[in-house]
């Protein structure tokens, strides 16, 4: 088993590895402007130059995104409940769910920016808007789908509407929520940039617009560099407080495929 | 025959059909049934014969076309909450211990949290599960998870125990073992039991009175009462008036299936 969860480990990581090689390579050989495209190496020592700058600003982003991600959850599942519980509420506010997803951030942000200034106030909704949905609606299709069976026993038995929402939907819809806010934890670090973008004094997203408009190419993809990782840090714990949740699945198949090998 | 209590459910006059298009499918055609307070009593009838429908009315999650219900004297047609159930899948809570799958049974039908877990774990211990308790129900075998959900049935403060075929998914090994064992653990605390099967011999072995069904729309051909004294030997099914009822019952169907053609 240690040998398969290696091996899931490795070959993506050599595949990672040779990507930078070949990009250092064409670098090199096709003697590439650094302002157009820098080599990994520069990029690298960019970095290591901005340490400092750059970890002060990946935290104030990570906080903006966490917040986000946070509130996002509380206002996904809040909705998901009501609107389940609700039939009426359903067909009266699915367009304007949609509807908030479909007006580009670009467009919100400015005016979110009019309306409540440049402090944290107009960001957190900006995330807010991007973070629930996904969890909104993931979290309705799990409610909506608990066993049949599970269903018809809690009502033979006479549960109330309450204890089947407490004791069958909501723990039903777990895993499904969990894979919204999958979703959510990818796109959260992007918002949140896209947020400091539009107008902020700290966090990746400033550092980004400063060093863009400076021609400062090897810093702006130090920037992505640091966008990524956060995304991935924050995508990975989803994943392992998923996991330390629902602990009740049955182990994969995987798994035991694993152990007979 | 023992001398029973008084009458713990009684079916007046039952009737129900159900709306398939512009067509009105009868289910149910004038039933009316007991089951007196300790008496073991089965429905006994071809699938599809709406036994399954019986149960929804009796549990309250339908109502009647019309025809009345009473538990315990009580007339209480559609009212929920009444009965305790076990189902054909044992339909236990994949994220609740096994335990708890039994404790949160029990406090919905009114029985004190710390009171429920107490005992919960009591009978697990005495029924050679405890060992399990604290497990989830996906480590149990089939016949183990139906242990554990007639328990349920069996410790919820309710007047009558509805058991809607719950060997009906076991092979036929663990199926004979099941029967044995809900025998001894029924016959040592008597309750009123309404026992759905299509199996004869099942019906003969458990029972104090059986009720056969016609196939739908289902009324009811004749109530047999089961001449073995209790305790149930366990060869009974070598007893002659056995063999001859275990002859008789699928004339019985054959004839009332023929008769409305």
């Amino acid at each position: 088993m240690g040998n398969k969860a290696l091996r899931s480990v490795l070959i993506p990581l050599a595949t990672l590895i040779v990507f930078i090689g070949v990009w250092q390579a064409c670098c090199t050989v096709f003697k590439m402007d650094p302002w157009i495209l820098p080599d990994p190496w520069t990029i690298a020592l960019r970095m290591a130059e901005d340490s400092a700058l750059l970890w002060k600003h990946s935290l104030s982003t990570l906080k903006l995104a966490l917040m986000g991600i946070g509130l996002g959850l509380a206002v996904g599942i809040i909705v998901a409940l009501i609107i389940h519980s609700v039939a009426i509420l359903r067909i009266a506010i699915s367009p304007l769910l949609v509807l908030s997803q479909n007006v580009p951030i670009i467009a919100l942000g400015p005016l979110l920016m009019i309306w409540f200034g440049f402090g944290l106030m107009p960001k957190l909704i900006l995330l807010i808007i991007v973070c629930f949905f996904p969890i909104a609606l993931s979290m309705l299709a799990g409610l909506g789908q608990a066993e049949p069976q599970l269903r018809e026993y809690l009502g033979m038995i006479g549960a109330s509407r309450w204890e089947r929402m407490k004791r069958l939907e909501f723990p039903a819809s777990l895993s499904f929520l969990f894979s919204g806010l999958k979703i959510t934890a990818t796109y959260a670090v992007s918002s949140a940039v896209v947020a400091e973008w539009l107008g902020a004094s700290k966090g990746i997203g400033y550092y980004l617009v400063l060093k863009f408009k400076g021609y400062d190419t090897s810093a702006v993809f130090g920037a992505i560099v640091c966008i990524v990782t956060l995304s991935l840090l924050l995508y990975g714990a989803v994943v392992v407080l998923e996991r330390l949740v629902i602990r009740w699945r049955p182990r994969s198949s995987d798994d035991w495929a694993g152990e007979s090998s | 025959m023992k001398d029973y209590g008084h009458k713990m459910l009684e079916l007046t006059g039952i009737s129900k059909s159900y709306r398939r298009g512009k067509l009105r499918v009868p289910v149910l055609n004038d039933i009316s049934l007991h089951v007196r307070e300790g008496e073991f009593v089965t429905l006994i009838g071809p699938s599809g014969s709406g036994k399954s429908t019986l149960f929804r009315l009796i549990g309250g999650v339908e109502r009647p076309d019309s025809g009345h219900i009473a538990i315990g004297g009580k007339v209480v047609t559609g009212e929920r909450g009444l009965i305790s159930y076990m189902p054909q899948q044992a339909a236990l809570f994949p994220w609740l211990s096994v335990a708890d799958n039994i404790s949160s049974a029990l406090v919905t039908a009114g029985t004190a949290k710390k009171e429920a877990k107490e005992q919960a774990l009591e009978w697990l211990h005495r029924i050679h599960l405890g060992s399990v308790a604290e497990e989830y129900p996906h480590v149990l075998s089939g016949g183990m998870q139906q242990r554990v959900s007639f328990l349920r049935a069996l410790l919820m403060r309710r007047d009558v125990m509805c058991l809607d075929e719950p060997f009906a998914a076991l092979d036929a090994l663990t199926r004979a073992d099941m029967q044995k064992w809900l025998l001894e653990l029924w016959e040592s605390n008597r309750r009123s039991v309404l026992f759905v099967t299509h199996s004869i011999e099942e019906a003969l072995m458990l029972s104090d009175r059986i009720y056969v069904l016609s196939p739908a729309p289902a009324t009811l051909l004749r109530e047999i009462v089961v001449p073995f004294e209790r305790p149930r030997r366990a060869d009974v099914w070598t007893d002659p008036a056995f063999v001859e009822l275990k002859r008789e019952v699928p004339e019985l169907l054959e004839k009332g299936d023929t008769s409305r053609v």
